[in-house]
């Protein structure tokens, strides 16, 4: 379901230009699960943007579903992330006005749903991911790991096709990075399709699919066809 | 995203910040005040003097020695006078069947005394139609006995003020003073029935227009106050009056008749000016409060960057974050203009409480102009703010470097 074909990325800093991806050629099929490992600057993130959408490659292709998304405009592309794309992120990025059940409300009340339908979807996700107690309270409330499970059901509310998680247990204990992959994994078991980037090893080896990056390249893929 | 979803967002994003959106509702509160008082006040003080003017009689006419240049315009203000008009001249327009009544005046100040005190009046020559035509009303005895206007007589009217300078507490009625070298016997008193578009007919003593006349020693009058029939005889009046005069000065038109339409058109028009002036003025301190909003927001833009960038994320287009923040700027610029507006409205009430007789009132159309110009100053300052948060790279917003 996601195709690139020879990606790069350039960004200009200065005077210099730095190659945050360098040809990158990447399929991923419906419901696998990815981990992307490589040391700091590797362009793990730039490669967890493009595909989410929030960034635009310089050349080379890139199809979501069959669709060519550099032939779409911006709001055909907000869209696609609105419908198909769950973004997790290392800092959660929570509203932090928002009580914990409006956070994960969010991309329903942008997506225009009803009040009835919302309520009843959000209470459903709170129940999933152990967060009934917690409906009212503030991010700043909350432990980090609830937090990043108010961003996992906020992420996937909308039954995105693919989860994006950028470091998801970055910036947690272990007990709470265990629960959270715990959580990621079981989505993935639904048949979402889950990439995510992580720097700890014995995270990544749990993927059915490992991928190493190292300056912009995909230095090595577990499941490459040949 | 639903209309009333996007307000409540807009809402709650205002209300987190609370010193920033107080300092907004504060400067568009304060533009929307000034704009709304200085226009009632402008407006109060027009219907105040549209009122004075009413008070005089709405039947009149004045025509004055010296021609006007402009047909129809305000009063010359150094007309010379080629011609003086007399008191035949003004006996001769009541021919003119369209007019009622006629008052010829001569106005001068001359020492006024009743020893050992003295005063300086505005001695106003005139005959006993001047009752009526400027609504005067007697505290004392009568005013100047109806008769033949070329015969004078000895006697004087005293206004309110110059009977209590000069005669205190005693009694005037039937006393004599004396103007200049003259005796006067007091047949009259004003009732203190303060001013009249700034004449204050408290300090003005009134004599027969024929001893005025030699009292000055001169042959000409300062004007003639003219009554139409009614009002729609007005413009016949002043026909016949220009055409009468003129027969009398040798086919010169050498005078100016001003009816109290032209007048009050007059005043009317610059006290509208006046008006749009000072709320021009006072709109400049709505456009400082929009330049605060663009800046407010701006600063809000850039503390919230994680924020946009994870609505983009969430799968907000461009056009729905332009939206966010526009409502936020318009719904601050609102609750302002309505703090503005109550806070006017409080101050005109307190104002009329204090000065009942200004007329002092909320102009009914200021709170409409005030409000949308600073709903339009709100949204206008705040979409660059909006733009410059819809064009954020998300990918640059969401990464904490
Ligand atoms: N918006 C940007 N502007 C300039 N340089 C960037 C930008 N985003 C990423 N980079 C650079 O691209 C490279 C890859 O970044 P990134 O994808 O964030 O790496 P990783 O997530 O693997 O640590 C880094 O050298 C980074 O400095
Ligand atoms: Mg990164």
């Amino acid at each position: 379901m996601i195709h690139l074909a020879n990606v790069e990325r350039v960004f200009q800093v200065g005077e210099s230009e730095v190659h945050a991806l360098r040809h990158v050629t990447l399929h991923v099929a419906a419901g696998d699960y990815l981990s992307i490992m490589g040391p700091s600057g590797s362009g793990k993130s730039t490669l967890l943007h493009l595909i989410g959408l929030l960034d635009q490659p310089d050349s080379g292709t890139f199809e979501l579903d069959a669709v060519a998304v550099a032939g779409l405009d911006e709001s055909q592309q907000a869209r696609l992330r609105r419908e198909k794309i769950g973004f997790v992120f290392q800092f959660f990025h929570l509203v932090p006005r928002l009580t914990a059940a409006e956070n994960i409300e969010l991309p329903l009340m942008l997506a225009g749903l009803d009040l009835a339908e919302r309520r009843q979807r959000v209470d459903a996700a709170m129940a999933a991911f152990g967060l009934s107690d917690r409906a009212h309270h503030r991010p700043d409330q909350l432990s980090g790991g609830q937090r990043q499970r108010v961003a996992i059901a906020r992420a996937t509310i909308m039954r995105p096709a693919v989860i994006l998680a950028d470091e998801p247990t970055g910036n947690l204990d272990r007990a709470a990075g265990h629960e959270v992959i715990d959580i990621l994994e079981n989505l993935n078991r639904q048949g979402m399709t889950l990439i995510m980037v992580t720097h700890d090893p014995e995270l990544g080896q749990r993927a059915r699919r490992r991928i190493q990056m190292i300056d912009g390249r995909i230095e090595n893929d577990s499941g490459a066809p040949g | 995203m639903r209309p009333l979803d996007l307000l409540m967002f807009s809402s709650r994003a205002a209300t987190a910040n609370r010193g920033r959106s107080l300092l907004m509702l504060l400067a568009m509160a304060i533009g929307v005040f000034s704009v709304i008082l200085l226009i009632s006040l402008g407006e109060s003080a027009r219907l105040y003097v549209m009122d004075q003017f009413a008070s005089l009689g709405t039947n009149l006419l004045i025509v004055l020695p010296g021609r006007s240049e402009t047909t129809g315009g305000p009063p010359p203000l150094l007309g010379e006078t080629p011609r003086d008009l007399t008191l035949e001249d003004a006996l001769a327009l009541t021919r003119s069947p369209a007019i009622r009544a006629i008052c010829p005046i001569v106005a001068g100040s001359a020492p006024v005394s009743v020893p050992p005190l003295e005063r300086e009046l505005m001695v106003i020559g005139a005959t006993a139609e001047l009752y009526a035509m400027r609504h005067l009303t007697m505290g004392q005895g009568s005013f100047l006995p109806p008769g033949d206007p070329t015969r004078g007589g000895a006697v004087c009217v005293l206004g309110a003020k110059g009977k209590s300078e000069l005669f205190g507490n005693r009694q005037a009625l039937g006393q004599w003073l004396r103007i200049g070298q003259r005796r006067f016997r007091v047949i009259g008193v004003l009732s203190s029935t303060g001013v009249s578009l700034g004449e204050d007919l408290g300090e003005m003593i009134v004599i027969p227009v024929a001893t005025a006349q030699s009292l000055f020693n001169t042959d000409s009058l300062f004007r003639i106050v003219v009554e139409a029939t009614a009002p729609e005889a007005i413009p016949r009046a002043k026909d016949s009056i220009l055409s009468i005069i003129k027969a009398r000065h040798e086919g010169e038109d050498d005078i100016t008749v001003i009816t109290q339409d032209a007048v009050l058109a007059t005043f009317d028009r610059i006290f509208k000016a006046l008006t749009l002036a000072v709320a021009g003025v006072a709109a400049i301190s709505l456009v400082v409060a929009g330049i605060m909003i663009m800046n407010i927001m701006l600063v809000a833009v850039s503390n919230r960057r994680g924020e946009i960038g994870l609505l983009k994320a969430l799968g907000a287009p461009r056009q729905q974050i332009m939206r966010l923040f526009l409502s936020e700027a318009a719904l601050l610029s609102l609750t302002g203009a309505a703090a503005g507006c109550l806070l006017a409205y409080a101050s005109i009430r307190m104002l009329s409480a204090l000065y009942p007789a200004y007329l002092i009132g909320l102009a009914p159309w200021s709170p409409v102009i005030a409000v949308s110009v600073a709903l339009t100053t709100g949204i206008v300052f705040g979409v660059l703010p909006a733009r410059r948060a819809a064009k954020l790279e998300p990918a640059l917003a969401l990464s904490r470097r």
